[in-house]
């Protein structure tokens, strides 16, 4: 009875350790594939084998082992290198426009659409 | 149907507009947004002792230069003669950092050309360069005794360079 318990504890771990190592290298990848390698023409980190990109993937490993998350690292890497290194910059004053101009057409778009709409259905 | 066209023209104006700013605007990657900053985490071990060593080595005079190069890097070898020029500088200390680098060829590259270093380090796998914002060497940044960037150069030293190094630090 000890033996199974014993056993059914053992895979359990086993079954935690795997699952949290998992979590950790999809995490890994999820950042290598936002970062943009700078010395490399036009491939992430996750896709560089270059000297640079090697240290970062080395540096984003220490930092994810350290307690970071994501957001942390991204921040971390844009204190060194700027906005640059990341695909998707973070909001700021700076790039307002490129993450409000979409929806601003959007709503633009709407707008027109309905006001069609709307006279179409006066004609008639 | 006036009002459409002054919508459509202003959409068109205002996307030309972006174009024009956007095709203006410099692309090429730089750091020069580290200047000012703090350097922090200051510590790498030294070539010799393999000692870590901390950010006291870079008080020890007013202004120091933090070098990365290595023996394998043919523009290091170029700039070489220029931190020989700078090491005859009383008021700067030149911190080397060789990275990525075996230690005797690093040893016969600075027997060959000279050591115009006042404290050497390494950085063997690339690490402590990101925490310096490094993606390429050489690389140089100058730095006050609080620990601030002054100026940072990527790629090698040169004439001017060192003209611009020598007016800040006199």
């Amino acid at each position: 009875m000890k033996l199974i318990r014993f056993i059914t504890i053992f895979f359990i771990a086993q079954l935690n350790i795997s699952v949290f190592s998992e979590n950790i290298k999809i995490s890994e990848n999820q950042i290598f594939k936002n970062l943009r390698c700078l010395v490399c023409q036009g491939q992430s980190i996750s896709e560089s084998n270059s000297d640079f990109a090697n240290t970062i993937k080395l540096v984003v490993k220490d930092k994810l082992s350290e307690g970071y998350n994501e957001n942390e690292i991204y921040s971390f890497l844009v204190s060194k290198y700027g906005e640059w290194i990341v695909y998707k910059p973070p909001f700021s004053s700076s790039n307002l426009l490129l993450w409000t101009l979409p929806y601003i057409f959007l709503l633009i778009g709407a707008f027109f659409l309905i006001k069609i709409a709307i006279n179409k259905k006066k004609f008639k | 149907m006036r009002m459409r066209y002054v919508i459509i023209s202003a959409i068109v104006i205002f996307i030309l507009i972006i174009f024009a700013i956007s095709l203006n605007r410099d692309s090429t990657y730089s750091t020069e947004k580290l200047i000012g900053k703090k350097i922090e985490n200051f510590n790498s071990k030294d070539f010799y002792t393999k000692e870590i060593k901390d950010s006291k080595i870079l008080k020890t005079k007013d202004f120091s230069l933090i070098n990365y190069w290595a023996s394998w890097c043919a523009p290091c070898r170029v700039e070489h003669s220029e931190l020989m020029q700078l090491s005859k500088k009383e008021n700067l200390n030149i911190i080397g950092i060789n990275f990525k680098d075996k230690k005797n060829e690093a040893e016969q590259f600075l027997n060959e050309l000279g050591n115009p270093y006042d404290h050497l380090l390494i950085d063997q796998d690339g690490r402590f360069s990101i925490n310096l914002g490094v993606y390429g060497i050489p690389e140089s940044i100058l730095i006050n005794k609080e620990l601030k960037i002054l100026k940072k150069f990527v790629g090698p030293l040169d004439s001017k360079r060192v003209i611009e190094i020598t007016e800040v630090i006199q």
